[in-house]
């Protein structure tokens, strides 16, 4: 099954550790198998009641009237909630980061713009008589034309499925409706090359499938506080998620979690926290919100579908020479996290191989669908089905063995990569030679002869001349914080740039003043930095 | 009508942590009157192993062993701050967190045996067994729960340790996407031989053999079920699973397990890994992450091993067998390719 082929890299490693590098039983396995491990939901809490959300059945409608007085004197409710009722109802994830405007609601007011929007939401005794008032709910609906394709979503005259970003794209820098990546020179590489090849992929929406859907349970606690047990995958990411929401200061909040039946991606929005919380300071008793199985399929947000076109241009003996790429991330109605996603697809482009003209435009599209989310792989997977599909077709159309055609072009420790950062500490060579190796797929000597930490750099180390692209008068430092850019507000001492790892010996930092300064926020919610091209506004 | 065989490969690199850094982890480690230790944190064990990975690097930092350490996590009261479980920043952020953490109890825990001792603490060393001891005299020793009752009891020293673990944020370029988008990356290697039924369309994963590349396995036991799991997490992906069926159509989305597929017990095949290890400068003790990067050579694996078996391209994921049986009709029977190995 496993094993370990140490001969590679030994002599950048000291293999003689005492307790790093054995295979040391979880500390939490006896839990998992004899059903002792506490989740979210096995805390016992008295007097729980259950909170049910009435979704959208339209695609994309507006909200003409909504009548609630008929659930409000059903049996065990205990309040019905609105879009009003929510402190700060619009929010975007990635605000804690600063990245992004507020798009979404966490109860829809005037519009809905997926099928599965929650509108209005339901405290009730049992799960059953939320349910039941959720059907006594009458929503007068105006049904609008929707978009759930990305190329579709971007012509002129489409739908406009998010009023935040009317042509249906997040905004980069301000200024552009994709992220760019320009390094050489792309259209002169596919005149001199020998083969150009351009392919469509498409990749659908993924579930992430947890045993464990989400899920919040929220209880009042003493002095105004309020304890919180979550399938969270971030615990300070929703709890300051919710203290903006709910406009408390974050130590309102007590966030308990850490043991989580499965996320993959799907337990970073924050989709249940908010509500079950406002049910619970609403009502004064614990509230738990989960989602069934139905709901996390179709309503909970889903891995995003991607549509990727790729043109290369390879030379007979197997050199790749450019590499184009157009990508659309399929965000769904709201932004969530796929405009991060978009920056990390174009970091990754053109994959592991050393390719010295590659250009790069990837997008962020709105669509009348759930909103996508992170998942497994997050803005690699689906470009790297794409890449990787379109290596076979490339070396089937050289005549090139595929292991041997990946060798050729794999990056090498000194490579420029064409997000202008030197290649180190690679090993996709080595991945090949020992994966061929085990598969018995034969490569020839001169291939099992190749390293990666041989044969990089030099003129492999070049940044090559990019025609249209005007060098910035102070071109980006390879890495800074977003305290330096002109602009932004003067840090707050809490939040200054922490040294790194800490040694033993440093000298203790001077105590903090007792009382925070006060933070530019207009939230509970912690900035934690700022960071990419767009300030949030 | 017949079934045939195919192999495809694929390779691939994955970036670890949050794309651009910007994402802080931090970690608590102290020891209770007998010697004993609590890492806290408010990072999240979605069974990948957080708890376990980071109980190792403590113990194996302070030098004692990993039964003498407990992980505690998450709760917000208790726990520093951490960014999430995703990206594959776990091992690497909170795991370089906890080994700052623990360097700085470690240093304190010295200087108390130095004490006791009446050495000096550079002279010092553990035995990871429990015991503090002269380098080159063994018998100068000292156990380290006698280091910690001394501490609390005599000396008025806590035997504790903060950490932080920060990748400063880098910024793009917006014309030429130049930026930092991470400090390491794990690699890897994949061929899926599979069998596709030209009568019905359907692909079986036959086996699979793989070089995996993750920096330092941290735990080769945790690193099995990450790549044994995602591995299937992956054909998963290739063959059976969406939410919407007919993309961009909204319509037939399944609702339950009998409408989303996925493989079954009887769909497992051999798996055969094999382990590179080419340590992160900046990892803890050069660990990367395996967690998510496991799964994406498969995808594309399966889809080349489709071609070689039958001769169609399939460019659209899940790889069903409508989109198979389409291709195969189309292009007017199944077209076997040359086979490697």
């Amino acid at each position: 099954m496993l094993e370990f082929r140490k001969e590679f890299f030994a002599d950048e490693r000291d293999d003689n550790l005492k307790e790093i590098g054995k295979g040391t039983q979880r500390q939490d396995m006896l839990g998992h198998v004899t059903a002792m491990t506490k989740y979210f939901d096995d805390h016992k809490v008295q007097n729980l009641l259950h909170l049910k959300v009435l979704r959208s059945p339209h695609h994309h409608a507006r909200i003409r009237h909504i009548d609630v007085s008929a659930a409000q004197g059903a049996p065990g409710v205990k309040r019905v909630i609105r879009g009003a009722d929510v402190p700060v109802n619009i929010n975007t994830l990635l605000s804690l980061l600063n990245f992004g405007k507020d798009d979404e609601p966490s109860l829809a007011v005037d519009k809905v713009r997926y099928k599965g929007e929650p509108v209005v939401a339901v405290v009730a005794t049992t799960e059953r008589e939320a349910f039941e008032a959720l059907s006594k709910i009458r929503v007068d609906y105006d049904p609008l034309p929707a978009v759930f394709d990305v190329e579709e979503a971007i012509k002129p005259g489409a739908p406009v499925v998010n009023e935040v970003y009317p042509n249906n794209t997040f905004e980069y820098h301000d200024k552009y409706d994709h992220q760019k990546l320009r390094f050489g020179d792309v259209e002169k590489a596919f005149a001199q090359a020998d083969h150009v090849l351009e392919q469509r992929y498409q990749m659908s929406p993924i579930e992430h499938a947890p045993t464990e859907t989400n899920g919040t349970v929220a209880a009042p606690d003493t002095n105004g506080r309020y304890v919180v047990y979550t399938g969270a995958q971030g615990l300070f990411f929703a709890l300051d998620t919710c203290a903006k929401i709910l406009n408390v200061p974050s130590n309102r909040l007590h966030f308990i979690g850490g043991t989580v039946g499965g996320g993959f991606g799907g337990k970073v929005d924050s989709v249940t926290e908010p509500l079950a919380i406002l049910g619970a300071m609403l009502t004064g008793r614990p509230v738990r919100y989960l989602h069934n199985r139905e709901e996390e399929m179709q309503f909970g947000p889903p891995r995003g579908a991607e549509r990727i076109f790729i043109k290369d241009g390879v030379m007979k003996d197997g050199r790749i020479i450019a590499r184009y790429v157009r990508s659309y991330f399929d965000s769904g109605a709201y932004t969530r996290l796929s405009s991060y996603a978009v920056v990390k697809c174009v970091a990754h482009i053109p994959g592991p191989y050393t390719i010295p003209n590659v250009w790069a435009d990837v997008y962020c599209v709105y669509t009348n669908r759930t909103p996508a989310t992170a998942m497994r792989g997050f803005g690699i997977t689906a470009v790297d089905f794409a890449l990787e599909t379109q290596m076979d077709k490339l070396a089937h159309l050289v005549g090139m063995n595929p292991m041997e055609f990946r060798i050729l072009n794999a990056y090498r420790d000194g490579d420029m990569k064409a997000h202008r950062r030197e290649a180190k500490n690679c090993a996709l060579i080595e991945c090949v030679q020992v994966a061929a190796e085990k598969a018995k797929w034969p490569i020839r000597d001169e291939f099992k002869r190749m390293h990666s930490r041989s044969g990089g750099g030099g003129d492999r180390a070049v940044i090559p001349h990019t025609p249209g692209v005007t060098p910035s008068a102070t071109p980006p430092r390879p890495q800074r914080t977003s305290y330096e850019r002109p602009g932004m507000p003067q840090p707050t001492p809490q939040s200054a740039p922490q040294p790194m790892p800490a040694a033993a010996s440093a000298p203790q930092p001077p105590s903090l003043p007792a009382q925070p300064a006060p933070v530019q926020t207009q939230h509970g919610a912690t900035r934690f930095s700022s960071v990419f091209g767009t300030r949030r506004r | 009508m017949a079934k045939h065989r195919g192999r495809g490969m694929a390779s691939i690199n994955y970036p670890i942590g949050m794309n651009l850094g910007g994402d802080p982890s931090q970690a608590l480690v102290h020891s209770n009157p007998s010697g004993k230790f609590t890492v806290s944190l408010s990072a999240i064990d979605l069974g990948q192993g957080m708890k376990s990975v980071t109980r190792q690097i403590c113990a194996e930092t302070l030098g004692v062993p990993v039964e003498d350490v407990y992980v505690d996590t998450a709760d917000s009261d208790t726990g520093p701050h951490d960014m999430g479980s995703f990206a594959s920043r776990g091992t690497h952020r909170v795991g370089n967190a906890v080994m700052a953490a623990a360097k700085e109890a470690r240093g304190v825990m010295m200087e108390a045996a130095a004490q006791e001792l009446e050495v000096n603490a550079a002279d010092l060393e553990t035995d990871g067994r429990g015991n503090i001891h002269v380098r080159g005299a063994p018998h100068r020793s000292i156990s380290v729960r006698d280091v910690a009752i001394a501490a609390q009891f005599r000396q008025g020293r806590t035997i504790s340790g903060r950490g932080i673990f920060l990748v400063p944020l880098s910024s793009v370029d917006p014309e030429t996407g130049e930026m930092t988008p991470a400090t390491c990356y794990a690699h890897a290697c994949l061929v899926a031989d599979v069998e596709v039924d030209d009568e019905t369309g359907e692909v079986t994963m036959i086996e699979m053999n793989s070089a995996y590349e993750l920096g330092r396995a941290l735990n080769p036991r945790l690193v099995e079920q990450q790549l044994v799991g995602g591995a299937w997490m992956g054909l998963s992906h290739a063959i059976y699973e969406t939410t919407e069926p007919y993309y961009p159509d909204r319509k037939d989305g399944p609702r339950d397990f009998n409408e989303y597929l996925m493989p079954g017990p009887g769909d497992i095949c051999p798996h055969n890994i094999a382990v590179l290890e080419r340590p992160a400068p900046d990892g803890p003790f050069g660990g990367k992450g395996p967690g998510e990067m496991c799964a994406n050579p498969v995808l594309p694996a399966v889809a080349n091993a489709v071609f070689n078996a039958v001769g169609v391209r399939i460019d659209e994921l899940p790889v069903t067998p409508e989109k198979v049986l389409r291709a195969i009709k189309a292009q007017g029977g199944a077209r076997p390719q040359p086979k490697f190995g």
